[in-house]
């Protein structure tokens, strides 16, 4: 009786099972994700179609349908019975002027040598790893305009042509677009700073003229300033006096969007503890060397994502100017609608599809910049 | 500009003048006011001399003289034998129509894409994410441009039609709605609807009092949906139903040249306003979008569940806790998104969409009267972005946390 074994004791462990198949892999994400419950499915049904039913028509016309190569508008013309797609043979033949404009031909290798040197001293100064970046910054920021100014608008000294001139006018396409977008960019950060100092400033004066300053260009709309630039500014000079139509556009495109950008630095100088300032007092720092070695570099930190927010807005702005009568990507794409050569049902939306691809690569492009540089600079802020 | 000197050393007894903060913080104002007022001056002269070069008259007076051009959307009686003052409001009223239907489409859209950006729906979320990425990175021209030259180009020509319901009807003269006819009597409905409204604040009023003193919940939501609709809709029986619909009439039989929609028929929507308001409000909803989403999840996940500890169900959890401290973060960028929208509307110049920014331009290039136009603009949109500011600065203190 006694010795009846009432419990028992596992002496060696159970064998492991694996997890069920409809927890894990692939099924299991789609269970837990996709269909957990009606209401869930029932989104992700309707989400499919949705995606189907807009992704599908893009590829049947972007690639599908697409004519790739031709001379003219025959090429791209409907198929008896079959759907028009995309004419990438009008965007071949136009891509030298959407990428410089009516920019004399011969003269082209002076843009190209522009876009390359902006290329070769951005990727650098863009990669944190790569070293001097101090002579980078400077090449890029005062020798590189220079070089670019005499290289696209042409050099002569006396009756001694070394590079013929070449009127803005005839300037056009990505050329204008990023010649607006990355001297706005370039011009409008110091400015800005300038301006959220002033607003921050103790002097009753200097900070009543910097608040004006920027909410008057915050309050108005960029193509009221972009008329103002163009038909208001000859006004305000003396006769004789004329600025180039592009000059002008930079003029305003850059005081508009340093009043965001001081905006944005504001902000950033607002979140500094005032701690901060005062050590750097303590330390017998005088307010330039403050603003440059201490507060500065913080603040200008804390709003990296403001900044580019800032700079995309103005790069997606730029295209504003083709309602004052210049031709920047988006003017040079629909002013080739004019042409009859390939004049066809599709040609619109290819144009359009062309300039989206474009602007929608730079824009994400530094978007995504932005969160890895705020990653990277990202230090003394995490737990 | 802006130098600004805090030379804090404790002043020595002696100090030089030139060290003195104070006398080199008005030195260098003093610098600042001179440059400004010599620069204002510089522009001034120059502008009078070019004016009188040009022999353009400066002043108001051109405001009360003859437009002369007609316009193919206006709210208020407007022909071609108005003044240039009736023009300029023309296009003001219409960028207004613009911007409250854009903020209205762009706030439902906006809310319904950023919540689905929370949405633990693999393919929902993705796909708000593929529409804030994609939409805000095309620029906003690009995007009217698209839909007014490519989109509304797609669509029937003006013998054709498509139609929805067989009441709204769409063809590329814009969209034809039936337009309200209202009969002697009707104005008793709009009596009805306002006391409605009256009548469900002061029920409101009460359940809050009454749910106060003793506890007790009333259907504040419902019975104030029943009052604001109810009443006007039993008003409008009563009466005897004094208000018929104007179908748009579509002729499909006779002369080539007389087929389609008949004019003055039911409400016209122009192209250009459709165009412009799909582009804005789909352009502006991935901003909103990204804002609900930042507004919701700063809410942090203790609330949730503090007030699911409380016996809060989901809707009550979402309706009393998450949503009011979402809205305080939400909506100082919403308003900053409306005015932003609004501004964005003057780009209607591109398509030729009767807007302020429009109408004046057609202005400018009659009368020449650049300076005073432009300074209509932007007086207009100025004092809506102080306006919009002065609100956001109201609901900013008011709804500011009061702390201990």
């Amino acid at each position: 009786m006694a010795n009846t074994n009432l419990f028992h004791i596992r002496t060696e462990e159970a064998p492991h099972l694996a997890a069920p198949i409809s927890t894990t892999g692939i099924i299991g994400w789609m269970r837990q994700n996709l269909f957990s419950s009606i209401g869930n499915t029932v989104l992700t049904i309707i989400g499919i179609l949705l995606a189907y039913w807009l992704i599908a028509p893009l590829i049947q016309f972007a690639l599908i349908d697409a004519v790739w190569t031709g001379q003219n508008r025959e090429a791209c013309l409907p198929q008896v019975g079959g759907h028009s797609g995309a004419c990438w043979a009008y965007v071949e033949a136009y891509f030298p002027q959407f990428i410089y404009g009516r920019y004399p031909s011969e003269e082209v290798w002076r843009v190209n040598i522009v876009y390359a040197l902006f290329l070769m001293l951005l990727v650098p100064l863009a990669i944190p790893s790569v070293p001097f970046k101090r002579l980078n910054a400077v090449l890029f920021l005062i020798v590189f305009p220079i070089i670019a100014y005499y290289l696209l608008t042409g050099l002569v000294i006396g009756d001694w042509v070394i590079l013929p001139i070449v009127e803005t006018a005839v300037w056009g396409g990505l050329l204008v677009t990023l010649v607006i977008a990355v001297t706005g960019i370039v011009a409008s950060l110091p400015l800005g700073i300038a301006l959220a100092l002033g607003r921050r400033s103790k002097m009753p004066i200097i900070r009543t003229i910097s608040i004006v300053f920027i909410e008057f260009w915050r309050g108005v709309p960029l193509i009221t300033v972009l008329f103002m630039s163009s038909v208001m500014l000859p006004l305000f000079l003396p006769e004789g006096v004329t600025f180039d139509k592009l000059l002008r556009v930079l003029i305003g495109v850059t005081l508009f969007s340093a009043a965001y950008m001081a905006e944005v630095v504001r902000g950033g100088l607002q979140a500094i503890p005032k701690g901060q300032y005062e050590g750097a007092m303590a330390l017998g720092l005088r307010f330039w060397p403050m603003m440059y070695l201490i507060v500065l570099p913080q603040a200008l930190k804390l709003v990296i994502p403001g900044i580019v927010n800032t700079f995309i807005g103005l790069f997606k702005d730029t295209t504003l100017v083709l309602i004052v009568g210049m031709f920047d990507l988006l003017g040079q794409i629909q002013s080739s609608f004019t042409d009859p050569t390939w004049s066809t049902p599709s040609q619109g939306h290819t144009g359009y599809l062309f300039a989206a691809i474009v602007f929608w690569c730079f824009c994400f492009g530094m978007s995504r910049y932005s969160i890895f540089m705020e990653n990277k600079l990202h230090t003394g802020h995490k737990r | 500009m802006s130098v600004m000197e805090q030379d804090s050393a404790g002043a020595p007894a002696r100090a030089s003048l030139m060290n003195d903060p104070k006398i080199r913080s008005i030195f260098y104002q003093l610098v600042l006011v001179i440059a400004v007022v010599s620069l204002g001056y510089f522009i001034v002269t120059n502008t009078i001399t070019n004016l009188e070069r040009q022999n353009i008259a400066s002043g108001w007076s051109f405001l009360e003289n003859t437009a002369g051009f007609g316009t193919n959307q206006s709210l208020v009686e407007y022909s071609e034998t108005s003044s240039y003052g009736r023009a300029l409001y023309v296009g003001f009223l219409n960028t207004l129509l613009v911007a409250a239907v854009g903020i209205i489409f762009a706030t439902l859209l906006g809310f319904i894409i950023g919540i689905a950006r929370l949405s633990n729906n693999w393919v929902i979320n993705r796909l708000a994410y593929c529409y804030v990425e994609l939409v805000r990175n095309i620029p906003l021209l690009l995007q009217i441009f698209f839909w007014y030259f490519a989109v509304l180009r797609s669509i029937p020509g003006k013998r054709e039609k498509w139609s929805i319901f067989d009441t709204f009807h769409l063809n590329i003269g814009g969209m034809r709605l039936p337009k309200p006819i209202w009969e002697p009597g009707s104005e008793w409905v709009g009596y009805a609807l306002i006391i409605g409204i009256i009548a469900s604040f002061f029920v409101s009023r009460w359940a809050r009092k009454r749910q106060e003193d003793t506890g007790q919940q009333f259907p504040v939501f419902w019975s104030g949906v029943g009052l604001i609709i109810g009443i006007p809709i039993i008003t409008y029986l009563v009466t005897g139903m004094p208000m018929t619909l104007e179908h748009p009439n579509f002729v499909e039989s006779g002369p080539i040249l007389r087929q389609g929609f008949e004019l003055n028929v039911g409400i016209n929507v122009i192209p250009e306003f459709l165009a412009l308001t799909a582009a804005l409000s789909i352009y502006t909803a991935s901003f909103i979008a990204e804002i609900v989403r930042a507004g919701i999840q700063a809410v942090s996940h203790g609330q949730t569940e503090a007030a699911h500890a409380l016996g809060l169900r989901n809707g009550p959890t979402l309706r009393l806790v998450i949503i009011p401290q979402a809205m305080r973060v939400i909506i100082p960028p919403l308003t900053s998104q409306y005015l932003n929208l609004t501004k964005n509307s003057s780009l209607a110049v591109a398509i030729a969409y009767p807007d302020l920014v429009s109408m004046g331009g057609t202005v400018l290039n009659q009368t020449g009267q650049a300076i005073e136009i432009i300074g209509i603009w932007m007086a207009v949109y100025l004092s809506l972005s102080l306006i919009t500011s002065a609100f956001m600065n109201w609901y900013n203190q008011r709804m500011a946390l009061v702390e201990r």
